[in-house]
């Protein structure tokens, strides 16, 4: 009588592709790493100098590197009004489309939006900068007149940062409305409402959570873009003081150059830029309260998911 | 005095009547809205592309330093039957030497040679001491110049044809007569053309300051390195990552939390992975990313860079490729004694690679038009030697659209658009490719 002895073959080859894989998942955190080690040595530097400090950089309204006047606000004004701006553009459009698409399109013409959308996602930033600096701003400026609307504004930034995000809102908002179960409408319909009740009563609060979402990761998307902004929104820091500047003629107005963090970086990177000295460091102070941001906002845009979703059976 | 039960429901059933019609009253005029906001969206594209197209193309009124007949007369060719094109390297190289300074030409030279063999507008001894300073001007190692970048060059230091006025496409084509009268009152030593910015000379002549003479080879090249670069690193590192998370990884916090972090790295913005860039690659390793003492603003640096910016996006859409394989197939596979590793190279991932394949050729789509890490990284700003190796010094297509529409000049928004149309052309063949992939894909599945 014979036995076959099955044993558990030892397979070293198994185990060093095994340790490799993993090496490339962990990389990932490698670079999460990196980029906190990287924003928070430099951001430690610059808090740490002489010439700033923590409470300048917090408390004063004021960039200006030549007169070292490192206040955050001027930049996040920028930032604020162009992102406000592109979600008074983004939001409308991309969801109005994403219920169009979801609750109201035959299959043909889902067929010729949806990758219309699709290419309008895939284009390139600096072609929208491109897009807003030759025809925004030249139509603002010939609808509002020369004299209100100057040559870098935030409002041709905050428009073209809306129509770029707007495919980002649609195609995730789209995503949500899909996974609310057919029966809600057919229950609906079968009640007599009509197209519209369904959409706006039905399916829009069923999927409330995953809109939201979609909401809050195109802020976020808004917040770092850019070329645009880079491009079109002008290369000034908006300065002001608050309760002396005019409410609405300079502080909020967005016909005005107004630089945001994403375009002072880049302006600032793309010249000749020296190692060691304020204005490097400086960049990296940006980077790090744009970073911390944009990370609030998709961790907030989960959690909405996460926490509100309606799951049906 | 009161109602009967039947004049009653008479006015309940109009009231009820009128209820209705508004109700479907509002339902099409919303529908209508949510049309009409949708055609919006739509009509944004259209504008942009009109935008593009419009500026790509036009009249231009272009005034010529000096004729290139002259030119060539003055070389001592006939300028009725010889065209620079009709002359040999050697010939133009003398033409060009001519016409410059010694010290233009010395410059010239330092940039970039005009033959292998022998120098022209300086000794050997002290080109030998050029090189071997502790910098050694791209001249030394890069090839000598090519028959078009000399052509270029005369055009540019011997016409130097000047544009004194562009007009875009469609008043170029509607109001022809009066733009040309315009041109002919305000500039009447000017000749009218109408200009294809976009044309083969475009896409093959280097970098300029001239816009006239512009091309966008050198920007280009620069471009599918960097693309090259990440594609090397970030494809293979992408896929292997996304095998371990459905395949290996045990479930655990671990796996939970790389996975938590990846989808978290897909969120920051592009230009904080070029500042990471900058920080680590550019400066702490940057003898490493010159190969030598450079400054690290290479291919190199710029690749890698991309390569982590798009890495999150390679892993996320592999991993649902690798998910949507059928359970079925696993299960048959080891039980035949496969081991994973066996059953996923030879199982999973041929069953997974035209999604795999798909989703990363759309994150490299999108690491062709990123432009804010590049300038962070430091790319060069004004650059006309082609790149030769991956520590070369470098610019890129979209770097180069930046800096022409920053400009004020009208001449060089043209050659902004018509880079854009290159760079358009360039991502609508790699999406091309993943739609031609995503079409084979469902058709088998």
């Amino acid at each position: 009588m014979t036995t076959a002895f099955v044993s558990r073959r030892r397979r070293p080859g198994e185990a060093v592709i095994k340790a490799l894989l993993f090496l490339c998942g962990a990389l990932s955190i490698a670079t999460t790493i990196g980029i906190v080690f990287v924003l928070g040595r430099e951001a430690w530097l610059f808090f740490g100098s002489s010439e700033v400090g923590f409470a300048d950089f917090f408390g004063s309204t004021r960039w200006q590197p030549q007169t070292r006047d490192f206040g955050i606000w001027a930049l996040v004004l920028g930032t604020v009004i162009t992102s406000v701006i592109a979600m008074i553009v983004a939001i409308p459009l991309g969801l109005a489309s994403a219920i169009y698409l979801s609750e109201y399109a035959s299959e043909r013409i889902r067929g010729v939006f949806k990758p219309v959308l699709e290419v309008l996602a895939g284009i390139p930033t600096v072609v929208y900068g491109y897009f807003a600096l030759t025809f925004m701003t030249p139509l603002l400026r010939s609808l509002l007149g020369v004299d209100t609307v100057e040559i870098f504004n935030d409002a041709s930034a905050g428009i073209v940062v809306g129509i770029l995000v707007t495919p980002l809102i649609s195609s995730l908002a789209e995503d949500a409305l899909h996974a609310v179960p057919a029966s809600l409408r057919e229950a609906a319909y079968g009640l007599g409402a009509t197209k519209l009740e369904v959409a706006t009563r039905i399916v829009v609060p069923a999927a409330l959570s995953g809109i939201a979402a979609a909401v809050v990761v195109a802020v976020s998307r808004a917040v770092g873009e850019t070329m645009v902004v880079a491009i079109a929104a002008g290369a000034s820091p908006k300065n002001f003081r608050l309760g002396e500047d005019s409410l609405f003629g300079y502080l909020l107005n967005p016909f005005v150059a107004g630089e945001t963090m994403t375009g002072h970086i880049a302006r600032i990177s793309g010249g000749d830029l020296s190692y060691n000295s304020i204005d490097y460091n400086s960049i990296f102070a940006i980077g790090l309260t744009l970073f911390v941001i944009t990370l609030l906002l998709n961790v907030i845009s989960r959690r909405i998911v996460e926490r509100f979703r309606e799951v049906y059976e | 005095m009161s109602l009967s039960a039947r004049e009653r429901s008479t006015i309940d059933l109009d009231r009820y009547s009128d209820y209705l019609n508004g109700r479907q009253r509002r339902a099409r005029i919303s529908h209508a809205i949510f049309l009409a906001i949708l055609v919006v969206a739509v009509a944004a594209l259209a504008t942009l592309l009109y935008t593009v197209i419009n500026d790509s193309f036009g009249l231009t009124a272009v005034v010529n330093e000096t004729d290139p007949e002259v030119v060539i007369e003055e070389a001592g060719y006939d300028p009725a039957t010889v065209t620079f094109t009709d002359l040999s390297r050697v010939q133009l190289v003398d033409v060009l030497a001519g016409g410059i300074t010694r010290n233009v030409g010395r410059r010239l030279e330092r940039e970039q040679r005009f033959f292998e063999d022998r120098l022209v507008f300086e000794g050997p001894a002290e080109w030998d001491a050029i090189c071997a300073a502790e910098e050694p001007p791209t001249g030394c190692n890069a090839p000598a110049r090519d028959r078009g970048s000399i052509i270029a060059l005369v055009e540019e230091r011997l016409v130097q044809p000047t544009v004194v006025a562009t007009y875009d496409l469609v008043p170029s084509l509607l109001e022809r007569e009066a733009i040309v009268a315009e041109i002919a009152a305000n500039h009447p030593d000017a000749r009218v053309e109408f200009r294809s910015w976009l044309s083969a000379g475009f896409v093959t002549k280097p970098q300029s300051a001239n816009p006239q003479v512009a091309g966008v080879r050198t920007a280009l090249l620069g471009s599918l390195w960097v693309i090259g670069v990440t594609i090397v690193f970030s494809v293979p590192v992408g896929i292997g990552a996304a095998i371990y998370l459905e395949e290996f990884a045990p479930r655990n916090r671990i796996s939970r939390f790389i996975q938590t972090n990846i989808n978290n790295l897909a969120g920051v913005p592009s230009i904080i992975y070029g500042m990471l860039g900058l920080a680590v690659l550019v400066r702490g390793l940057g003898p490493i990313m010159s190969g030598d003492s450079g400054s690290g603003r290479t291919v190199l640096a710029a690749g890698l860079t991309l390569g982590l910016l798009i890495l999150p996006i390679i892993i996320i859409a592999s991993q649902e490729a690798i998910r949507a394989v059928p359970n079925s197939l696993r299960q048959a596979g080891l039980a035949l004694g496969a081991t994973r590793w066996q059953t996923v190279r030879s199982h999973i991932l041929p069953a997974a690679f035209p999604g795999v394949m798909t989703g990363t050729i759309l994150a490299v789509a999108r690491a062709v038009g990123e432009t804010a890490p590049l300038i962070v990284v430091g790319a060069s700003t004004f650059i006309t030697t082609d790149p030769t190796s991956i520590f070369s010094k470098f610019t890129a297509l979209p770097i180069q659209i930046y800096q022409w529409t920053s400009r004020p000049q009208d001449e060089f928004r043209n050659i902004a658009a018509a880079a854009i149309l290159v760079l358009l052309v360039l991502l609508l063949t790699l999406n091309g490719a993943a739609v031609i992939l995503r079409n084979r894909y469902s058709r088998k599945a």
